[in-house]
């Protein structure tokens, strides 16, 4: 096999100045998205202070925050420290906001990244043979899993693999962190959704890519099938698989709410939920932003990864 | 048995649908020796690139089944070896070529990963597959061959992508080389310089040719002895000259009678009043000038043909006449009224007046509406035409007017067959009484057979009717029996324009006389002479 030709450097970083730009400007859009509905929701005030206090207290406190500017005001401070990368302080944990929840999504990371690894490779692998056969046994028995796995809701499976793994066989811990086999059920569980969606998608993609004239081409060469499959179709036909597992990706990224909360896994997801219950809003504007730049970055990547794979984007 | 490079031997295929067992082909039996070339001609069903995927091992077992025969190269029958031994004869032994070269070429690796893979795969070496790679590129006449390498398929022209996968095929030498349809989409020119490069490299290497064509003249020019196949069976071998000269079946006869360009050229009458007078007409895409200042006059009954090759403009010409695009510049006045600068209420009703049928019949008609809903559409639209009491009988009459029947209109179109689908698409056009009917390319994707009965069916109406045609073409034999004036255009200007005799016998531009000599006669004799003429003037 011959490496595929990668990028001329110059278009490469023209390609990724043009994405983020608009990234860029997107960003800013939510920004303002975030501030003025976070400031529809009521006064802080009131929320953050005893029943009990009186007028003045609260009076005192809209001050000390600058909640009696004007709206345009208050933005242009919130903007004004937003860019100086101060996202204000988490009143219920007195640290800077940005800490709590970088600390968070960096659990939320892992947990995205090492399930989307298994996820794609796995999913890429049975899904191309599935198609390499299409109507054969395995692509029967591919079609029949990946269907469950689309289908079933993870806050189900997560319980029952609880009842089973944990609490019957005692095999692994039942939630938190603090050792390697407390991030086996999350993963597990985490991986079932993703995993049938993309099957789905990789075998209906190359049964496409393998009917193609092209293949046609290649077996005309006296190309191995084996070669055929991964790198004569699989290339055409990642273009859109990847569009998927940006999306699955993404959801993981947003935190994944109802999972990391049945295995009290110390997710930004989790974190979230928290801050909302506990009406933390530095904290909740600050996990809006990270994660939304998390998800733009990713989207960038998906973009490269798309012109990586099709030179016919890169024009 | 060795005597012949290549025996196909009493080989029947047959492919499990749906609808049915279809026995692809029959029985057919056919030879090739070294150096040799043989034509399979075909119209489309025959059955004729069958074979030659069964030579390559490249029908689909199921749906496909080989009943009977056998595939001999030099003796050995393919179908009895071992799948490795039988994946290392293609590309090493028995290469291909195919029509479409755009679909056929892997578009996301680099055209010199895609040759040096040829080579890799049957055990050369990165660095011989590299100095290989560069010198095919080399010989196949590719500009710049050492940064072509690095480009991808949609970079290259049509003609260049051919090369490519020409250069891919004979990177082992092979000692047979199968063509499918290997210049139907390329321009006249640019398959007489295909044509010529696959004659030198034969002469070069001693390979056998196999190839499959629906086109006479190609068998005319390339081809030492021909097959005619029909229905999945073979009905007439000989050689090209036996064949063209004295055909016994009569299919063969059929096909050879239908081959356009024999007929009476249309003298047209007086220049009157024009219908359409179009000035100075300009469009630009981005840095691309599509048309620098088009100006002719067509008159009411008139065949206007407007010949070319890709890139010259002419659709674009046919999408602004009917503004489906804007024009930059220019007027073009339809019975004293500028087409330009019409409002979108006044285009509207002019759109009566004029109509387009399309290349392709199987896109531009609606596969989920009936033959009737199809032809009634348009007075669904335009309701003045007809009272609806009066559509069923009026479909039924434009049916037969096209040569078709009543008893069709409650069928769809996949129930038709590609000529019938055509003249579906006519009988639309025909349903707002149209004064002018644009035909972009409409007959191109016919079979010869089909072809003439269309344009038959086109010139009746021009007589009956007294509807005149824009008639964009790139086959100058079927321009040449249908046309009353020929416009020769290149990248967006007009060269030529006139009569359709002084253009086909006195052509007073270079450019015209290059178009009309790279079109193949189908006549062996008369194509030997057109060569002959051509290799002189190359040698000049």
């Amino acid at each position: 096999m011959i490496p595929p030709p990668g990028l001329s450097e110059g278009a490469m970083l023209k390609f990724v100045r043009k994405r983020a730009v608009a990234s860029l400007i997107s960003l800013v859009g939510l920004i303002v998205m975030v501030f003025f509905l976070s400031r529809l929701t009521g006064d802080p005030a009131a929320l953050f202070l005893p029943v009990e206090a009186s007028a003045e207290m609260k009076q005192q406190f809209r001050e000390l925050h600058g909640l009696n500017d004007p709206l345009l005001v208050q933005f242009a401070h919130y903007v004004g420290d937003v860019l100086t990368g101060d996202l204000g302080e988490s009143l219920r944990k007195a640290r800077p906001a940005l800490d709590v929840v970088l600390e968070a999504f960096t659990w939320t990371l892992w947990l995205a990244v090492i399930t989307m690894s298994l996820v794609t490779g796995a999913a890429i692998l049975v899904g191309s043979l599935a198609a390499f056969r299409a109507g054969g046994f395995f692509d029967r028995l591919s079609s029949i899993i990946s269907l469950i796995g689309a289908s079933v809701p993870d806050f189900w499976v997560a319980i029952v693999a609880i009842v089973v793994f944990s609490v019957n066989l005692a095999w692994l811990p039942t939630s938190g962190t603090g050792s390697l086999l407390h991030w086996i059920l999350p993963i597990a569980v985490l991986f079932i959704r993703p995993f049938g969606i993309i099957v789905q998608v990789v075998r209906g993609s190359m049964i496409g890519a393998l009917s193609s004239a092209y293949v046609k081409t290649a077996r005309a060469k006296g190309v191995k099938s084996r070669s055929i499959i991964f790198v004569h179709a699989l290339r055409n036909a990642m273009l859109p698989v990847i569009t998927v597992i940006g999306d699955q990706a993404a959801s993981l990224l947003n935190g994944a709410v109802i999972v990391e909360t049945i295995f009290g896994f110390p997710g930004v997801g989790k974190l979230m939920i928290d801050s909302i219950l506990q009406r933390d809003f530095n904290v909740v504007l600050a996990a809006i932003l990270v994660t939304a730049l998390a998800i733009f970055l990713m989207n960038l990547l998906i973009d490269l990864a798309y012109a990586l794979l099709d030179p016919r984007i890169r024009h | 048995m060795a005597d012949h490079l290549l025996e196909v031997r009493n080989l029947s295929v047959e492919f499990h649908t749906a609808s049915g067992v279809v026995h692809a082909v029959r029985d057919i039996s056919y030879h090739l020796d070294r150096g040799e070339t043989l034509a399979i001609l075909g119209e489309s069903g025959s059955g004729k690139s069958v074979s030659s995927s069964a030579i390559m091992n490249l029908i689909d077992m199921p749906p496909g089944r080989i009943t009977s025969g056998e595939v001999l190269l030099d003796g050995v029958d393919l179908f009895k070896l071992p799948p490795h031994e039988r994946r290392a004869v293609n590309g090493r032994r028995i290469a291909m070529i195919f029509q479409d070269p755009l679909s056929h070429l892997n578009p996301v690796y680099t055209v010199g990963w895609q040759i040096r893979e040829a080579l890799t795969t049957h055990g050369a070496d990165a660095a011989t597959a590299a100095a290989e790679a560069l010198r095919l590129m080399t010989r196949v006449g590719i500009p710049e061959p050492e940064r072509s390498l690095g480009k991808y398929p949609h970079e290259f022209s049509g003609g260049q992508r051919q090369r490519v996968m020409i250069a891919m095929a004979l990177a082992l030498r092979p000692d047979l080389l199968i063509a499918d349809e290997p210049t139907t989409a390329l321009d006249v020119t640019v398959q007489a310089e295909v044509l010529a490069l696959l004659e030198e490299l034969q002469e070069e290497t001693g390979m056998g040719v196999l190839i499959i064509t629906h086109d006479l003249g190609v068998v005319a020019e390339i081809a030492d002895r021909v097959v005619v196949m029909e229905k999945g069976v073979l009905v007439e071998a000989g050689t090209v000259r036996e064949v063209y000269k004295n055909p016994q079946h009569p299919y063969t006869k059929k096909l050879i009678a239908a081959a356009p360009g024999k007929g009476e050229m249309h003298a047209p009458a007086a220049r009157a009043e024009p219908v359409l007078s179009v000035r100075d007409v300009r469009k630009t895409y981005g840095s691309f000038e599509a048309l620098k200042g088009v100006s002719f006059d067509l008159m009411p009954g008139e065949t206007m043909a407007v010949v070319g090759e890709s890139g010259s403009g002419k659709s674009t010409l046919a999408r602004i006449l009917l503004r489906l695009d804007e024009p930059d510049a220019g007027t073009a006045h339809w019975k004293g009224r500028d087409l330009f600068t019409l409002s979108p209420a006044e285009l509207y009703k002019l759109r009566r007046d004029l109509q387009m049928v399309f290349q392709d019949p199987t896109q531009s008609l609606n596969p989920r509406m009936t033959v009737f809903q199809l032809i009634s559409e348009a007075w669904v639209i335009h309701p003045d035409i007809l009272p609806k009491a009066k559509w069923r009988e009026r479909v039924a009459e434009l049916l037969v007017q096209v040569g078709l029947g009543p008893e069709h209109m409650g069928r769809y179109p996949h129930q038709f067959s590609g000529g019938q689908r055509q003249r579906i698409a006519i009988a639309r056009a025909l349903a707002l009484e149209p004064q002018l009917i644009i035909c972009d390319e409409a007959v191109s994707a016919l079979d010869v057979s089909v072809q003439a009965q269309v344009i038959e069916l086109l010139d009746k109406l021009r007589r009956e009717m007294g509807i005149a045609f824009i008639f964009i073409a790139h086959d100058l034999p079927v321009v040449r029996d249908f046309a009353d004036h020929v416009m020769v255009m290149q990248k967006g200007d007009i060269v030529e324009l006139g009569t359709v005799r002084a253009v086909f016998e006195t052509p007073r531009q270079e450019y015209t006389r290059a178009l009309l000599s790279a079109g193949l006669d189908p006549d062996p004799d008369v194509q030997a002479a057109h060569r002959a003429a051509r290799l002189q003037r190359a040698a000049s």
